[in-house]
């Protein structure tokens, strides 16, 4: 197995540069250094000289790519794209275009947004797993269309709708929790419960239906007929063996997000006033500022590398036919 | 009782007791000591800068100009917008000088002016607020003990504040390390900025291992003189009035030496402890906590110096109480804590439920909290009067505007025919439907470049664009049979150009992007039908817009200015020859050229605000108007609510210092959360019945099918 994970991990290296190198040039189709000059500087009263200092002072006054001014091996290093490229592979991200470092920020951040991501994960995965479970044990009577019925309503509202309602309902009418905000440790808990509970509810639907196609495949096998044939209830062949034998597939679905968690959500925390990465990058693509979204896109280029690794290792660990050797 | 059901109780009563902390359970904040002299309000985004030398919007003024203090501030109730000595003593005293240097005197004509002199004397005895910079100790070091976490926990000092402070400053204003937004502007004023610039470059390259204070102190600024500890001189070229509404803007606040030294510690840099974003400054606050992902929180400084609220006000003010803490030592409240809030709908509801002090108005919830009468007035609507909220409303110190490019062919160029398509143009271009429609009434048709409240501005039949309005009683928008007429005399009846016999056609470039924007063009697309001319939106992004109005490709252009400060200057530089965008890179996007009006902003720009000098700006209108490089657009007007507990809140457009003078009622805000934050639980109940019930019928299928046999 560690030759395998060694393999992969030499594997990380030329993706990561394919990824920057793609990275940059989108980038920079879009934006030329002048734009993020001009985009930082604000809008009244900038000269061309104050865009031209502005560049030079961020090391943005060099050749995109390749040098022509510069000899022998500078015509490639003394570039925008070596500068900011070179020191990513050490995990050196550096100083965002507006002058914080992105490592501390990046270490700010990501708590807050761990604090909702993991609880809506663990507490997701098991309403998922238990709701479709169930519905495999009342499969073919009333009770499992209903669920069916109540899972596509649930899939067919926009996520938004759920955060807004919940915010409504129990933060302003029954004003049982803050309808946003958020606070470091131990009084973290008041500010998460409400977004981890829509987090959980308005990924019932979707979750619940996917979990019960995983379930219904492995139901149909033939342990499960002897199971029931030596006298297990439903209940314990459903939770005991089938959930058991359809963790391959689950495992597949979360250990590959596992690392990206800390990345944050978008609209989630924006609504809750969670102070999280979930807006770091677009908020860096807004601004034009490279070096966030370089740093970014490279990191969680490398946690879905890592999150792939740990899902193939994961295999070995609950699928003893499995072997990476 | 048993050891399952043992735990669950301790988790739950945990959990409730957790909860019922700090009152209500949906409050949103964790300390007790926050119930005081506290202001609670927002920020919508991270601010980019809290440096002075860098900070030019809104945001960031709103949490800087609490803790640095310029020179002069603007008088908090009086109008028009008046300015008093903030750090000075006195107003300075300027004197003019030729070029060969010999002394003018106050009546000396602006064009014989080669130089001006302002003397500035600073007030005596004012403090830094406490920081470790002032701590010399620590510039070398610091304690091994520091968590790094909070700077405060760092031994903290002070010292008197001197006139070097103001001189350190503007040097930092011209270091090409600092990228000052108005470096190019004052290069152009203040004597041997440049050069200065140019020298610090050169020191920077040159010995790269050289820190920010040592390479700032290492040279002298020509035109900035220290005269003592308390008194310092500015020499700028020419006559510059409107100089002095620049010494009362946080670019020109003190800044100590100790702070850049302090902050060049790389602990602190991988921590983004920075001077650009942990302020160190003399004002009534000082910034405890900046977590620009959640919260800022500013305190009352200690050191703060003697500052009244103001005894002096308009009659408005005086009738309004505004003048109920005249005298009173401020600021007035002890804590200002901003809350991140990015979403208007979350922002909205806390305000609803007493958490925030007070609110601006979206569209979203406009109608729940205004109404308009039959006559046009604002109110609150009834649930707004029910919780005693107040409504505040002022014509803000902005124009939005609708420009053309003055070097376009067909919409450009000082010909008849060019001037009367653009006032038929001018003339259907319906604001007050726009103002209705996209603002929810919160605006006021522009007549000039000019806004209410600036010197210059006037109103009533005097005031009215003669071009686009007729008056009848009141300004009443010209007919579209009226714009037609002009639109044939220009040569493109009933929208064909007679010199091609084609459909006149014109481009409008828009980077409006946002959820109204296809209402908003559309809009824009039926004002030019009335005169059957086609108009073609051509979207782009903000850098390509930015680049068309550069190189001067756009025909069209929608664009708005917010005033610097209160002087005619600042708008009519909007259309001055000399600033035309496209050729000399300055604000006047339109590239308007009229040698005329040039000549005469000239001569505006450095008289007094006497009658002469309305005389000539209401020429300089004139022209504008009949020229019609702009659809004149309006002037935004800027609502915003209270809580009954939020006092002296006063719409003063200039000042950014505003904090320092409101109060707080904290028993009454206490008083009014306790009402409207009582926890509703039967709903609770009521999902575990449902629940319950549903139980039921899952538990008699379950019962169906264990004891079913297989076959």
């Amino acid at each position: 197995m560690i030759n395998y994970i060694i393999r992969r991990l030499l594997y990380v290296f030329p993706v990561l540069i394919g990824v920057n190198i793609l990275t940059f040039v989108l980038f920079f189709v879009v934006n030329t250094p002048d734009d993020m000059a001009r985009m930082q500087l604000g809008d009244k009263h900038v000269s061309q000289a104050a865009v031209e200092n502005w560049k030079q002072q961020r090391g943005y006054d060099l050749p995109l790519l390749w040098n022509e001014q510069a000899q022998g091996v500078e015509q490639a290093t003394n570039t925008i794209f070596f500068k900011k490229s070179v020191g990513l592979f050490v995990f050196d991200l550096g100083l965002s275009d507006n002058g914080r470092d992105i490592a501390a920020d990046i270490s700010q951040r990501m708590w807050p947004s761990l604090a909702i991501a993991i609880p809506s994960l663990i507490f997701g995965v098991l309403a998922n797993i238990t709701f479709a479970l169930l519905l495999i044990f009342y499969r073919g009577n009333y009770l499992e269309f209903g669920g069916l019925f109540l899972c596509i309503v649930s899939m067919s509202i926009s996520g938004l709708f759920y955060i807004i309602a919940g915010q409504y309902l129990i933060g302003k009418l029954l004003v049982l929790t803050p309808i946003s905000g958020y606070a470091p440790g131990a009084d973290a808990f008041k500010f998460i419960i409400l977004p981890v509970l829509i987090g959980v509810v308005g990924g019932l639907g979707s979750g619940v239906r996917w979990y019960r196609s995983l379930f219904l495949e492995e139901a149909a096998k033939d342990y499960v007929r002897t199971a029931k044939a030596k006298g297990l209830s439903d209940l314990q062949v459903l939770f005991k063996h089938v959930l058991k034998n359809a963790l391959i597939p689950i495992l597949t679905g979360i250990v590959v997000i596992l690392p990206l968690l800390f990345m944050g959500s978008l609209i989630s925390e924006s609504f809750f006033g969670i102070p999280g990465l979930g807006s770091y990058t677009i908020d860096a693509i807004s601004s034009q500022d490279f070096a966030i979204v370089r740093s970014m896109v490279f990191l969680g280029s490398f946690l879905y590398i890592i999150g792939l690794l740990l899902t193939d290792i994961s295999y070995t660990l609950v699928d003893p036919r499995v072997s990476l050797d | 009782m048993n050891k399952p059901i043992k735990r669950i109780s301790t988790v739950i009563v945990s959990l409730i007791l957790l909860a019922c902390t700090d009152g209500a359970l949906n409050n949103p904040y964790v300390q007790k000591e926050d119930n005081g002299k506290v202001i609670y309000t927002v920020f919508s985004e991270r601010p980019k800068h809290l440096d002075p030398a860098k900070a030019y919007s809104s945001n960031e003024y709103a949490i800087i100009a609490q803790v640095y203090e310029p020179l002069f501030q603007y008088h908090y109730l009086k109008r028009p917008y008046q300015l008093e000595p903030l750090l000075a003593q006195s107003m300075p005293r300027v004197r003019y000088f030729d070029a060969q240097n010999k002394p003018l005197d106050e009546t000396a004509l602006a064009t014989d002016i080669a130089y001006s002199e302002y003397l500035l004397t600073i007030r005596k005895g004012v403090k830094f607020q406490p920081h470790p910079s002032f701590n010399l100790v620590l510039h070398k070091t610091l304690p091994e003990d520091w968590a790094g976490d909070d700077l405060y926990r760092l031994p903290l000092a002070t010292r008197v504040l001197t006139s070097d402070d103001f001189i350190y400053q503007i040097k930092r204003l011209a270091d090409p390390a600092t990228q000052s937004p108005i470096a190019g502007l004052m290069g152009g004023y203040i004597i041997g900025f440049n050069d200065f610039s140019k020298k610090q470059k050169a020191l920077q390259t040159q010995f790269p291992q050289l820190r920010k204070a040592q390479r700032l102190q290492a040279e002298s600024m020509m035109g900035v003189r220290k005269i003592n500890e308390q008194q310092f001189i500015i020499r700028i070229k020419g006559k510059y009035p409107q100089f002095i509404n620049w010494l009362a803007m946080p670019f020109f606040s003190p800044m100590a030496w100790e702070a850049d030294e302090f902050y060049s510690h790389q602990i602190l840099l991988k921590k983004n402890m920075s001077l650009d974003w942990f302020p160190v400054g003399t004002g009534p606050y000082f910034l405890k906590e900046n977590n620009p992902n959640r919260r800022m929180v500013l305190l009352k400084n200690p050191n703060f110096h003697d500052d009244f609220y103001p005894s002096q006000g308009t009659a408005e003010s005086l009738s309004a109480g505004l003048l109920a803490d005249a005298g009173k030592q401020l600021p007035l409240t002890d804590k200002v804590i901003f809350s991140l809030e990015k979403e208007s709908i979350p922002y909205w509801n806390k305000f609803l439920q007493g958490y925030y002090d007070s609110s601006g108005i979206s569209s979203d919830s406009f109608d729940q909290a205004v109404v308009f009468s039959a006559i046009g007035g604002v109110g609150l609507t009834d649930n707004m009067r029910a919780r005693d909220i107040g409504l505040q409303t002022a014509v803000t110190t902005s124009t939005h505007y609708l420009g053309f490019n003055m070097l376009d062919d067909v919409v450009g160029g000082y010909t008849q025919k060019n001037k009367k398509l653009r006032q038929a143009i001018s003339i259907v271009m319906d604001y007050e439907e726009y103002i209705s429609i996209f603002q929810n009434g919160r605006g006021v048709p522009s007549q000039s470049i000019i806004p209410p409240g600036i010197f210059g501005h006037v109103g009533g039949q005097q005031g009215v664009n003669p071009v686009v309005y007729e008056w009848r009683g009141k300004a009443v928008r010209r007919t579209v049979s009226q714009a037609k007429e002009l639109l044939t005399a220009a040569g493109y009846e009933n929208g064909i150009d007679s010199a091609t016999g084609k459909p006149l056609v014109l481009y409008f470039d828009s980077m409006d992007s946002g959820p109204d924007s296809k209402a908003r063009l559309n809009w824009l697309r039926k004002q030019f039908d009335k005169l059957n001319i086609q108009l073609v939106i051509r979207g782009t992004d903000y850098n390509r817009f930015q680049e068309k109005m550069r190189n001067g490709n756009a025909q069209m252009f929608m664009w708005a200015w917010n005033a610097d400060y209160p002087d005619p200057e600042n708008f009519l530089f909007l259309l001055y020859g000399k600033n035309a965008k496209a050729v000399h890179g300055g604000e006047n996007a339109a590239n308007y050229q009229n040698a005329e009006f040039d000549a005469l902003f000239e001569q505006m720009s450095t008289m007094d605000n006497t009658p002469q000098r309305q005389a000539i700006i209401d020429k300089m209108i004139n022209i504008t108007q009949q020229d019609a490089a702009w659809l004149w657009g309006f002037h935004p007007k800027a609502f915003s609510l209270h809580h009954a507990w939020y006092k002296n809140g006063n719409p003063n457009l200039m000042a950014n210092n505003k904090t320092k003078y409101i109060n707080i009622d904290p028993v009454l805000r206490a008083n009014y959360q306790a009402k409207w934050n009582k926890p509703v639980y039967w709903p609770l109940a009521i999902v575990l019945l449902v629940f319950l019930c549903l139980l039921i019928p899952a538990y008699l299928i379950y019962r169906r099918i264990e004891r079913s046999t297989a076959l």
